[in-house]
């Protein structure tokens, strides 16, 4: 018998998953009940199929459900006797298969019923039929049955009964000894709604629940939900909806609130719910983070709070200056965040208590939601358009959900609210505002007579060496930032070992690595989205019952920057505010009793923590000034986060907050660390030390405060960007979210003071830590003092500093060999480099694989072995033409794969060269800028590569500075030279699973014939990201390490971010293995492979392919100058200076040398190992050990045994990928086009096509674009060769990478990512005829659209979602009126805005125009003036081209609103705005000059000749 | 750091040298020093790898990028500082260091690197113009006491380190003054010795004893040392040369170079006088045995004097001009070195076998040569003569510049019994120590004869050896 998730199988864990959904709602305005609300809802879940998933069976899907009113009457009519409505509650039950163990569970379940004086009216037995859903779901389908109850109470009281018994029974059934127990579960137990679900797919969910077939089963309301998970084993309890909500997104910070929930519930009291111990845990265990929020919510619910309150609370809108909401508000959303901190991360959700349904968006509003209201009372909202369809005359109104606002439906008094009216109503409950005014104080704002030194005297050298400050840390790092205000950047990777693998103390912050996020969230772009960012928090009173609301709420000190100056630290230290009093405790240990001391001296902060709360303290301030011979400190880290969990054991945490006042953080990283696990404010006052050194030696030429502020200021962006790369937007959600994963430490260390951590290779223990503390400690106190400080080598390699796996000796030796074609030298290389990994330097140094040998000319040939090699995604842009088409030639030449990077790639590089060479990269990778992304580009692709993340900066986007972007490199990334670029964070068209799903079929359509590839770095969870990528419809998986890459990245990113490959290598394998998924899906490694036991390796832990970066460049003559950034790479690698680039003297002969001695090596180890083939070893974990000799006093204790566990599943599960991707294409709309149009492909005759189109018909056109690039290059057809016709709902990605000579004319709407990549097509998109609606007032297209647009036009006769034109390079587009974002990251092109516009309008634009009809005149509040400026539309060429749209505007959809511009052109001229990038005007007046000058000189010629 | 296109916009510049004609009347230093401006600048070319190869070649493991950079921004004390930390008298390996660095210079792919020597004689000099090098007295003193036999480059290194690290140290040399090779072999045209009295006056302030015309195992025995010190560190150089012995040997006129290289500068420093006592190549027609430096500082030499002509051999062949596959960059390059020596006039002949040498009156007038020709066999390189090529060179001053293969064993060496390796050079283990107990060694006597930089890094070595091994008895 199979149970359900595996909880922990090697390194997978069942936290790692994720989900992420298709959602929406059908009701009845008025209440009205009957069966088809809920067909309709069945009906969105069936044309929402493509954004569920399904497993490895093709059958069993991720989970579906539906939410309905309680149907009284359709029991009634089935013989039920019941109580009057409202007395009367019900609810499916999953119940073990095992009889005994049903019959278990159900007499605790009736025990408890009775306890709570509830009446059983009875059991229903629910029709069920298992016959179509998959393998893998029957294998844990529970038994369901149905109870009825019954209570002569109030219905408020009897929910809040069935309420109460559902939670005492979840948890005396938890803790049972059931053998079964997980099989139980409650989907829903309520008088007002019922819930069907399962892990089904929305289609079996009718045919599995017959009831809901039934025209009997009415209900005013339907709330659906289709899942598909990146988890591996989906069950049937996480299906939703859940008991309130259904949830498309993630949660980001939810250890964090979890945390938090529990610590809280010390204090709550409600009056409602009487004894809440009865109840808790509010958060039912492991259950994902949906069903967490959703049972915060519904304790909220059921404590006498309003839906709309307890949304706002929980998930708050920004409350930025841009963000134009009323300031009661404000003080609302102020308010509460001072006692609930927001459950952060991209959500769209939706929700009932049977009377009220509504939606909401959170902050940043990156999941889809639109609502159509019809003239018969019936709102339809979900994550699409048409997934209803009704007559344009039905409609009575189309809109979406903006981000943080909500739409709720009052079916009793039937009538819809609108957000600005719910959240009036809320602000204006309570003087929330005067509360905030009289008892809350800045920080900021307090007077202070007194001004703390930063010197510390004599005792600054000790210092420096007890915490370890190296010359480096001094140097690059405080300087670097006190001095400009900015984090250091670096290039080319990472190339020391872990924390763990070296033998030189670290601190123990360095054990830790940032998580990202990747595919099933977006990272923020901290920069340009910085309005939704904060990094303020509270300090104070925070023993307040959630419940409740009051005055003495907000008694609390509020700051804005929580890295502060020793000044402020005094004021804190000292604050007694409104009776505010703190406790300091020392963080120090007794050096003679070691480690011992050091345990005793953290459970005896602990317990002094413990203390200060009792005695009524505010915060603790831990202190670790005032160290000596004797006294070491303790970790502050440590010390942090010891506390912290100690308190949430003790349910005291809520009551006080933690200070720090450390001498050792002075990296971004650091400080990121002590907040995450815990800390609300941290005083540096080392970091402040060496500034003020630093300054008084003249080596910053800036006063103290300025150079401090910079420090700060540096530290502060940097910590957005951390929070950022999660997808968090607010320090206070972040605190304590621990969104770290440790490499290489001891699970007991982990227990213990790290809770909740993950930590999968186990590694020191306290002993070491106190080592680590101690050794620096001794060099302080003990030895001769040493005047002069150690460059350590961390960044740059020194001789007696920390080991580099590239050093001079390999890269002498790899040079030399490869250039000479010596292969002893080779050897020697190998040797070198070999001997350095199991120094040990990489983990895969501590691991040895079996020998059993036989003779090589029995192995695979090396040609063979050599295509399994491709080489990493360096773009031509940040590398030299040179260096690109030299890596291109070579890999062409072994048959294996060069990657463009992403910068696109000149069309010229696609024929082939007169002497059989090629200079086309076999991948083209497509980014999040999609700069050079084409139909040619994709058509002449073998693999298209998706980039989610790069080692080098998992989660951050790029930036490719204006001088190096020469006209070369702007034709090919189709920008305008010396302009800056920019790569967002996130792809804005992937911010979920099924978005990567879509933009791969994308792929598909346009390039049926390529693999389509997705690249990931290693972090925890990646197998599960894996196993979803693979659902998705990728044909390859690359997984980086966070140590490889040769992009340029903030140090702290390249360090700090990602883990290694190995691990996150060995759990794609095993998690892919388990679910059988491996079979689909091709893998591929990278990061740091040298030499071919790095390849072996990599193939045993499970990689098929083999990727390349830094050891190509450097065979090519890199010398690892780390200055790729600076343009002055003196080998002309990395450079675009073409001075530099003459210096380039790479050989493609060199590299295919590289290749090929490495592939004969491989095929050495693989004779040795005693396989014929590659395919032999891929996968077999079982074939790697732990070489025990490879150590040293920081390694003994690791475990690597999870990660080479062999899962059992491999026993009949494929380990490596033997199948191709079924592509879901043989129903596209575009193969009927395609048919229709031959004549006009081949012979380029006109055709005109028209057809009826739906939300499932999606990527139109893109696949005959695809066909008509690949023949005619970027050129296309002639204009208005094939016109299309459509009528109805688009689906996603209309017209996405539609070529020159289509045009795609809609009637109707369509949903997000229209022209998506438009390659120089024609887009129309117009209401349909006979709407009612004004066209400038409702929403016709989705979001994101034109998104990396490189030529073309779109004219749309609407209002557009959220970023609109994102990344556009060289479309024109015509639109009634956009939502936030517009025009984002745009570098070229015209928008024109005939309406109004959200917010963050032209953020990142470097280039193009924008015209927006201001007629509100406020639009200069809506738009982010970083990089552009605003001005009258008044230049003649302007204004010609601005009408010259609006009339083409009109012409093409016959837009009233254009219309009225037209015929009073002149009124509406003033009120237009020209939105133009200040660098784009420069570069244009410079071309413009140009022009005149050549004009001129061309007369000149004229008159010369003339007058000859 | 630093301007990062300080290498674009600044070409490698050197100080240059004196004039020929002016400076081959003189004994003073050759080379010339640039202005600081300009100085600034060729520092500013320092690009600051990721791996500084520069760095990885220096036996002494100079921080090259951090001064450079810190040189650039004219922060002369705080580079006079980051120099100071890995070497204790750049202003000897400033002057006179081959300078491997600038071979494994990254600007050096393209043959232009960082004037990385010339840098560091610059911080050093302007640090004692500046006083930012002043006698620094130990806090405290251990109570232990060392004494080193020999005072060049690794003898001054190892004493500076341990009176620094507050023990009391005795260095004892053979010769008048100390500096071993730096003063009697290295002539004043490439350093002159007023630089090594500067730096030993700063070394006695400092605490350091110094007792010269001293020979341990002659004037002293050795095991007295031994007996009343702590700690003893053996590092008299390598001082027995090796001789060509073919016919002819015997004659007068043929010198070690040694003998003519220290009785120049023993000259110059006025320990001896010239009249009577010079071995002069005046008028003499000079022939110099070895193609290598102490060869060239022979050549310079003799052209002071006022030879008549002067002619250097060597039996190996002529180098290349460039660097060939198999000695790529970062490696030190086996090119053609042509030293200021050469320059200023000499005629250089290479593959040259010498067979025996001729005379009349028992002076040496001519000698017989041989081209060779070199062959490679697995491996490894051997020379056979190339026939009928046999011929006289007119000569009447030889200079055997051969090299020298070990140290002197009479005396301290022999008394101690201390045990020798294979080429009778000096047996230690890896913390330095000798096969007697608390007797330590470094430099050339370790190492067979090398250059002055490995020599001060061989003495830092042994410095922190001795160091840990007093406190920890």
């Amino acid at each position: 018998m199979k149970t359900y998730r595996p909880d922990k199988e090697g390194l997978y864990r069942q936290e790692f998953e994720h989900g992420s959904c298709g959602i929406g709602f059908v009701a009845h305005l008025k209440g009205k009940k009957s069966h088809s609300i809920i067909s309709k809802g069945l009906d969105i879940l069936k044309n929402m199929t493509h954004r569920g998933a399904e497993g490895a069976d093709s059958k069993t899907g991720d989970g579906a459900g539906v939410m309905i009113q309680v149907p009284r009457d359709f029991y009634l009519i089935q013989g039920y006797s019941l109580p009057p409505e409202g007395q009367f509650g019900t609810g499916l039950v999953f119940l073990p298969r095992d009889l005994n163990d049903a019959e278990k569970c159900t007499e605790i379940f009736l025990r408890i019923i009775g306890e709570e004086g509830v009446d059983i009216i009875g059991f229903r037995d629910v029709p069920r039929n298992n016959s179509t859903i998959g393998e893998i779901a029957r294998s844990v389908e529970p038994d369901i049955r149905q109870i009825l109850l019954s209570a002569d109470i109030s219905q408020d009281d009897l929910e809040r009964k069935l309420y109460i018994i559902r939670k005492r029974t979840e948890k005396a059934i938890r803790n049972s000894e059931i053998r079964q127990k997980h099989f139980f579960y409650i989907p829903s137990l309520s008088t007002k709604v019922l819930v069907y679900k399962g892990m089904l797919t929305s289609i079996q969910l009718e045919e599995y629940f017959s009831d809901l077939k039934d025209e009997r089963l009415q209900s005013a309301i339907a709330l659906v939900h289709s899942r598909f998970s990146t988890n591996t084993f989906p069950s049937w309890d996480l299906a939703q909806p859940f008991r309130v909500l259904g949830h498309n997104g993630e949660i980001n910070t939810i250890k964090g609130n979890r945390f938090w929930m529990e610590a809280r519930e010390s204090i709550l009291k409600s009056d409602k719910l009487g004894d809440l111990e009865r109840i808790y845990p509010i958060i039912e265990p492991e259950k994902s983070d949906s069903a967490s929020l959703d049972n915060v919510l519904e304790f909220l619910l059921m404590s006498g709070k309003s839906l709309p309150f307890a949304m706002s609370i929980l998930i708050p809108e920004s409350i930025n200056l841009k963000n134009p909401i009323s300031p009661e508000l404000r003080d609302f959303y102020h308010y509460h965040s001072t006692f609930m901190e927001p459950w952060d991360g991209p959500a769209s959700l939706i929700f009932s208590d049977g009377r009220y349904i509504g939606g909401m968006l959170d902050r940043n509003g990156l999941r889809p939601s639109r609502y159509v209201i019809t003239n018969n009372d019936l709102i339809v909202m979900g994550s699409e358009t048409g997934v209803q369809l009704f007559a344009p005359d039905e409609i009575r109104e189309k809109g979406r959900l903006k981000p943080g606002k909500m739409l709720l439906v009052d079916t009793v008094d039937g009538k819809v609210l609108y957000d600005q009216e719910l959240k009036t109503k809320l602000a204006n409950d309570f003087p929330y505002g005067k509360w905030i005014g009289k008892n809350m104080v800045k920080l900021e704002e307090i007077e202070t007579g007194q001004i703390v030194s930063p010197d510390l005297g004599k005792l600054h050298q000790k210092y420096i060496t007890t915490f370890n400050y190296s010359f480096e840390d001094i140097e690059r790092i405080i300087r670097e930032m006190a001095a400009t205000g900015k984090e250091p950047i670096g290039s080319m990777g990472n190339d020391v070992p872990v924390a763990v693998l070296s033998v030189k103390p670290y601190r123990l912050f360095n054990y830790f690595k940032q998580m990202f996020a990747q595919v099933t969230n977006p990272p923020i772009d901290p920069i340009r989205e910085e309005l939704v960012m904060t990094l303020s928090g509270y300090l104070g009173s925070l023993q307040q019952n959630l419940l409740d609301e009051s005055p003495d709420h907000v008694k609390m000190v509020r700051f804005r920057n929580p890295v502060i100056s020793n000044t402020y630290f005094e004021i804190v230290r000292n604050l007694r505010y409104k009776g505010f009093s703190a406790a300091t405790l020392p963080l120090h240990f007794d050096v003679r009793e070691g480690a011992e001391g050091l345990k005793a001296a953290v459970d005896q902060l602990c317990s002094d923590a413990e203390k200060a709360v009792d005695e009524g303290k505010n915060y603790i301030v831990l202190s670790d000034r005032g160290i000596d011979e004797n006294k070491a400190p303790v970790p502050s880290l440590l010390a942090v986060s010891a506390v912290h969990h100690h308190l949430i054991e003790k349910r005291k945490r809520m009551q006080i907050d933690i200070v720090v006042e450390s001498a050792e953080p002075r990296e971004v990283m650091h400080f990121a660390l002590l907040f995450g696990y815990g800390a609300s404010i941290i005083n540096p006052y080392m970091s402040f030390a060496i500034i003020d050194k630093l300054v008084r030696d003249k080596a910053i030429q800036l006063d103290y405060q300025k150079a401090e502020e910079n420090y700060v200021n540096s530290i502060n962006k940097g910590i957005l960007k951390i929070m950022s790369k999660m997808g968090i937007s607010t320090l206070r959600s972040y605190r304590s979210s621990q969104i770290f994963e440790a490499v290489g430490i001891h699970p007991d260390v982990i227990n213990k003071y790290f809770a909740g951590t993950i930590s999968r290779i186990g590694g020191i223990g306290i002993d070491e830590i106190t080592e680590e503390v101690l050794i620096p400690h001794r060099k302080a106190f003990e030895e001769e003092p040493q005047s002069e400080i150690l460059t350590e080598g961390v960044y740059a390699f020194r001789k007696h500093g920390e080991k580099h796996a590239w050093n001079p000796e390999t890269i002498s030796l790899l040079q030399w060999s490869t250039r000479t074609g010596d292969r002893e030298k080779f050897r020697e290389y190998s040797r070198q480099a070999d001997s350095d990994t199991v120094s040990p330097m990489f983990i895969r140094g501590l691991l040895r694989f079996r020998k059993n040998p036989i003779p090589v000319d029995e192995v695979e040939s090396s040609d063979k072995i050599m295509k399994r090699f491709v080489t990493g995604a360096m773009s031509y842009g940040s590398i030299s033409r040179e260096a690109h088409e030299t890596i291109a030639i070579a890999m062409n030449r072994i048959g294996g794969r060069s990657n463009t990077g992403e910068g696109g790639e000149d069309p010229e590089r696609f024929k082939p060269l007169p002497n059989g060479d090629s200079v086309r990269s076999a991948i083209k990778q497509v980014a999040s800028g999609r700069f050079g992304v084409t139909t040619e580009y994709l058509v002449n692709a073998d693999e298209i590569q998706i980039k989610i993340a790069q080692g080098a900066k998992p989660g951050e986007g790029g930036q490719l500075p204006g001088h190096k972007i020469d006209k070369i490199i702007a034709r090919t990334r189709y920008s305008i030279p010396g302009i800056t670029l920019i790569s967002p964070p996130p792809h804005h068209d992937i911010y979920s699973i099924e978005d990567l799903a879509q933009l791969i079929f994308d792929l598909k359509n346009v390039n049926p014939e390529a693999r389509i590839s997705v690249k990931l770095v290693s972090a925890s969870g990646v197998g599960t990201i894996a196993a979803g990528v693979t659902k998705a419809g990728a044909d390859l998986i690359t997984i980086s390490g966070y140590e490889g890459g040769t992009g340029a990245s903030p140090s702290s990113s390249i360090k700090h971010a990602g883990i290694p490959l190995e691990i996150g290598l060995a759990e794609t394998q095993q998690t892919l293995v388990m679910n059988n998924l491996r079979k689909r899906v091709i893998l591929q490694a990278d990061g740091q492979l040298k030499t071919a036991r790095d390849i072996v390796i990599a193939a045993l832990l499970g990689a098929e392919e083999y990727g390349f970066s830094t050891s190509a460049l450097i065979v090519l003559g890199c010398v690892m100058m780390r200055k790729c950034h600076l343009n002055t790479c003196p080998v002309g690698v990395a450079t675009q200076n073409p001075e530099l680039r003459k210096r380039f003297h790479g050989k493609a002969d060199n590299l295919v040398t590289f290749f090929r001695f490495l592939a004969d090596g491989v095929r050495e180890l693989l004779a040795e190992m005693g396989f014929r083939s590659m395919d032999e070893i891929i996968g077999r974990l079982d074939l790697l050990e732990h070489n025990p000799e490879v150590n040293h006093w920081k390694t003994k204790n690791l475990d690597l045994s999870e990660m080479l566990r062999l899962p059992a599943e491999a026993a009949k599960n494929d380990m490596h990928c033997i199948e191709r991707q079924q592509d879901k294409l043989s129903s596209v709309l575009d193969l009927d086009l395609i048919n229709e149009a031959g004549k006009a492909i081949a012979e380029k005759k006109p055709v005109l096509i028209e057809r009826c189109i739906k939300n499932t018909d999606r990527t139109t056109g893109a696949m005959l674009s695809g066909r008509i690039a690949k023949l005619y290059g970027s050129a296309g057809l002639p204009d208005g060769t094939i016109k299309c016709k459509f009528k109805g709902s688009a689906g996603q990605s209309f017209g996405a990478f539609l070529v020159h000579g289509i045009e795609l004319y809609l009637e109707g709407d369509s949903n997000d990512y229209l022209g998506k990549g438009l390659s120089g097509g024609r887009i129309i998109v117009v209401p349909p005829a006979g709407s009612t609606f004004d066209s400038d007032k409702n929403i016709i297209i989705g979001n994101t659209v034109l998104y990396g647009a490189t030529s073309g036009e779109s004219y749309i006769s609407g209002v557009a979602g959220e970023r609109f034109g994102v990344r556009n390079s060289g479309a024109i587009a015509v639109v009634e009126g956009v939502g936030n974002h517009c025009c984002e990251y745009m570098t070229g092109g015209r928008v024109v805005v005939l309406g109004s516009t959200g917010s963050n309008f032209a953020a990142g634009m470097s280039g193009g125009v924008a015209y927006v009809l201001n007629d509100k005149g406020n639009f200069d509040y809506y738009c982010n003036m970083g990089m552009v400026e605003l001005s009258l539309v008044e230049d003649l060429s302007d204004i010609d081209e601005l009408k010259d749209l609006v009339t083409k505007h009109y012409n093409y959809t016959d837009s009233k609103k254009a219309k009225m511009i037209l015929d009073d052109f002149n009124k509406f001229l003033p009120i237009f705005i020209k939105v133009i990038p200040y660098d784009y005007k420069k570069v244009l007046q410079e071309q413009k000059l140009e022009e005149l000058k050549r004009k001129i000189a061309n007369v000149e010629i004229d008159i010369e000749i003339n007058a000859t | 750091m630093g301007d990062i296109t300080g290498f674009l916009k600044v070409k490698r510049k050197e100080a240059g040298n004196r004039l020929i004609n002016e400076r081959i009347c003189d004994h003073s230093e050759v080379e010339q020093v640039l202005n600081s401006e300009d100085r600034m600048l060729q520092a500013s070319r320092c690009m600051d790898c990721g791996i500084p190869f520069c760095h990885w070649s220096c036996p002494v493991d100079n921080l090259i990028p951090e001064w450079n950079d810190l040189l650039f921004k004219g922060e002369w004390k705080a580079a006079y500082e980051r120099l100071n930390a890995t070497n204790n008298f750049p202003e000897f390996t400033g002057r006179i260091c081959p300078a491997s660095c600038e071979h494994a210079c990254v600007l050096n792919i393209g043959q232009e690197p960082v004037t990385i020597r010339e840098n560091e004689v610059a911080i050093v000099e302007r640090a004692f113009s500046e006083g930012y090098i002043r006698p620094v007295l130990p806090t405290s003193r251990s109570g232990k006491n060392v004494a080193i036999v020999g005072s060049g480059p690794a003898g001054l290194a190892a004493a500076d380190l341990l009176n620094k690290a507050g023990h009391s140290v005795t260095l004892f040399e053979k010769d008048e003054k100390p500096g071993g090779l730096l003063r009697l072999g290295i002539p004043d045209f490439k350093l002159s010795k007023a630089i090594i009295d500067r730096r030993v006056n700063l070394l006695v302030k400092e605490g350091l004893m110094i007792r010269t015309n001293t020979q341990v195992g002659r004037d002293i025995p050795a095991k007295e040392l031994v007996s009343q010190f702590d700690a003893v560190c053996i590092a008299i150089g390598s001082g027995h040369p090796r001789d060509l012995e073919i016919e002819g040997r015997q004659l007068n006129g043929i010198h070690f170079a040694m003998e003519f290289l220290s009785n120049q500068n023993r000259i110059n420093s006025g320990f001896i006088r010239s009249d009577g006592n010079k071995i002069s190549a005046e008028n003499k027609k000079v022939l110099v045995i070895g193609g290598g430096d102490t060869g060239s500082d022979c050549v310079g030499t003799a052209i002071r004097q006022k030879a008549s002509s002067v002619t250097q051999i060597e039996i190996l062949p002529r180098p290349p001009l460039e660097r060939t596959p198999d000695n790529p960059w970062p490696y030190f390059g086996k090119v053609l070195k042509t030293t200021t020596s050469h320059e200023e006039g000499c005629e250089r002949i290479w593959s040259q076998s010498t067979l025996r040498f001729n005379g009349e009156d028992n002076y040496v007038k001519w000698v017989e040569v041989e081209d060779v020709i070199w062959e490679s066999t697995d491996g490894k390189y051997s020379f056979k003569p190339v026939p009928g090529t046999r011929r006289m060179i007119e000569a009447d001053f030889i200079i055997l510049a051969l090299g020298f293969v070990h140290p002197v064993l009479d005396g301290l060496l022999s008394e101690l019994e201390a045990e020798l390796d294979g080429r009778k050079n000096i047996k230690v283990d890896g913390s330095q120590m000798t096969s007697i107990q608390k007797v330590f060694a470094a430099g050339d006597s370790v190492s067979g004869a090398s250059l002055v930089v490995n020599a001060i890094a061989s003495g830092r070595k042994a410095a922190k050896e001795i160091d840990r091994f007093l406190r920890h008895s």
